[in-house]
């Protein structure tokens, strides 16, 4: 029976007086792409450097593959890479260098040489292979350290924030290299601000807010669940009918926007409208995408 | 994956893994070779020179030894113990202070090897700016060698001590003007006053005992012996507090490094 890629159980963690997470259960399994969402201070960096062991939980558990990240650490962190959220790196060294190093740590040696070609095509640094790693623009460091994550080939791949001030060159030629690992069999982990990055590339989606995940499903599920239809009307300087007014969400300007469950709604605003006299100006449809629920879940203070 | 197959791979990275962050440490000091071995040597010369020309005829330190004879075993020891330390603290602030440490913290490197690595780098480095000074050294003085085996021991027990004191600083160190504070405050005035350019017996009573606190005036005066075969006290209690001093900062630095004090929280 194979393990999950992560579980992580009850993972409580404390800060002093902060309560930095609040009893996290997650599992994520072997082949899934899946993001981790949720606004800043939300516990997704914690979450992740406690899989990484840069953080012990203060109770609770979790593994890699089947393997405890405090008690069998040195297991389960052969099985996993991670692409720190920060643009570090070594100043001493060239990227082939830095790259043989980081597959070294992991008992990787010389023949590990093909994979680590194949990181600097897939990333396009093949021609800063023996650039100094200080001597590399801000997106070629990005680059360099997601390859340094990658190094010794993890099954398990956790990218906290890999595009954050990214070009969109980069960003596409990013995606589709993780997309091409993701599809080889790589679990890939993805914390991103960048909504329309995760409902483009993960198949199932946390949502964390203040410790806690918040939400939890497939990505179409979750699009489904929350909003369906988008139907943005120009309408002038009307009063609406109260038959529609409850589907009402927003109205700016004369521009009122509507959410619908399904298609058959769309008729009834717009005879309720036309019962009412009300002359539809323009219209507009769009699907609600996870920046709805997103707002829906973690948007509002509590 | 089976399970065979992992072990296999675990226990060859616990010796690759180590290894290759030894050797990432060497070539890190080795790059600024400039810096990190000829400045320590051309400073000690310069000591050498000024020191001796101006006290050779002054100070009388063991009968039918030379002062410059006597000087050059405490100025090896002395850049031996100074570079070891400067190169686990060195690195240790550089990689925390740019962030780079956490590619080594990411790994499954158990504390013992990451103390191992860092260490053997310290020695390494110590005895490679020792070996510079005492080959430049040999074109003044002809010294002799009268115990080799405790030269030996001295600098790689010495170095091994201030590698060791290094990591600490360098673990407990968040900014530079800290690290910078333990060298200054710490490192500079107990290798300054440990008889590097002095015999203790040259001090008054007082300032013998408070010199037989500092742990560097044992080292230096042990490895001043294995050259002359005569030291301020016998060598082999100067090897007895150098080796105990190592076992309780080394026990202390992987108690620091298991729990990952300021690595990890």
């Amino acid at each position: 029976m194979s393990q999950p890629a992560i579980k992580i159980n009850a993972v409580h963690k404390n800060f002093g007086a902060l309560h930095a997470l609040k009893g996290v259960d997650l599992t994520i399994e072997p082949g899934e792409f899946f993001a981790l969402l949720g606004p800043n201070g939300a516990g997704k960096s914690t979450l992740i450097s406690i899989l990484a062991g840069l953080i012990t939980p203060s109770s609770g558990s979790a593994s890699v593959m089947g393997f405890d990240v405090v008690n069998q650490y040195q297991q389960a962190r052969q099985l996993l890479g991670v692409v720190p959220q920060e643009l570090v790196f070594d100043p001493f060294f060239n990227v082939r260098e830095m790259l043989r190093f980081q597959a070294g740590y992991f008992g990787r040696g010389r023949e590990n040489d093909p994979w680590i070609d194949e990181i600097l095509e897939g990333l396009g640094l093949t021609d800063k292979a023996h650039t100094n790693m200080r001597k590399l623009s801000g997106g070629m460091k990005r680059r360099a350290l997601i390859a340094q994550a990658l190094a010794h080939k993890p099954p398990v791949i956790v990218l906290d924030e890999p595009t954050a001030g990214v070009d969109v060159e980069l960003r596409q030629m990013l995606w589709e290299f993780i997309k091409k690992l993701n599809r080889d069999g790589h679990t890939i982990i993805l914390t991103t601000h960048y909504l329309e990055e995760a409902e483009a590339l993960c198949s199932r989606v946390g949502m964390m807010k203040q410790g806690e995940i918040v939400a939890l499903d497939s990505t179409a599920n979750l699009l489904n669940k929350f909003s369906g239809k988008h139907l943005r009307l120009t309408l002038g300087d009307v009063v609406l009918p109260a038959g529609i007014g409850s589907l009402m969400r927003h109205h700016e300007k004369g521009i009122y926007t509507f959410a619908l469950s399904d298609m058959a709604q769309i008729e009834y605003v717009l005879s309720t409208l036309r019962s009412a006299n009300i002359k539809v100006l323009d219209m507009q449809l769009s699907e609600a995408d996870l920046e709805d629920v997103f707002m829906s879940l973690v948007g509002k203070s509590s | 994956m089976s399970g065979l197959k992992f072990s296999d791979q675990v226990i060859v990275s616990s010796f690759r893994g180590p290894w290759t962050l030894l050797k990432k440490e060497l070539l890190r000091f080795w790059r600024v070779a400039f810096q990190t071995i000829a400045a320590p040597v051309i400073t000690a010369l310069l000591y050498l020179l000024i020191f001796s020309h101006v006290l050779e005829s002054h100070v009388q330190v063991y009968d039918g030894v030379p002062y410059t004879a006597f000087l050059i075993p405490g100025l090896i020891m002395m850049s031996v113990l100074q570079n070891a330390f400067a190169n686990s603290s060195s690195s240790l602030i550089q990689s925390k202070v740019m962030g780079n440490l956490v590619f080594v913290l990411l790994t499954p490197l158990t504390h013992l090897q990451f103390f191992l690595a860092f260490l053997i780098a310290a020695i390494i480095r110590g005895m490679v700016v020792g070996l510079c000074i005492y080959l430049v050294a040999m074109w003044f003085v002809d010294l002799q060698l009268a115990n080799p085996w405790m030269i030996i021991a001295f600098a790689l027990l010495g170095s091994a001590l201030l590698g060791t004191f290094g990591i600490i600083a360098g673990i407990w160190a968040d900014r530079f003007d800290q690290m910078a504070a333990f060298q200054n405050f710490i490192i500079m005035p107990l290798s300054f006053l440990s008889g590097v350019f002095y015999s203790i017996h040259s001090l008054p009573p007082f300032w013998q005992k408070v010199s037989q606190l500092n742990p560097f005036f044992y080292m230096i005066d042990g490895f001043r012996y294995g050259f002359f075969g005569k030291g301020d006290v016998s060598p082999l209690i100067s090897l007895t507090i150098v080796g105990a001093s190592f076992l309780v900062l080394a026990w202390i630095t992987l108690r620091m490094l298991k729990s990952g004090y300021k690595l990890r929280s």
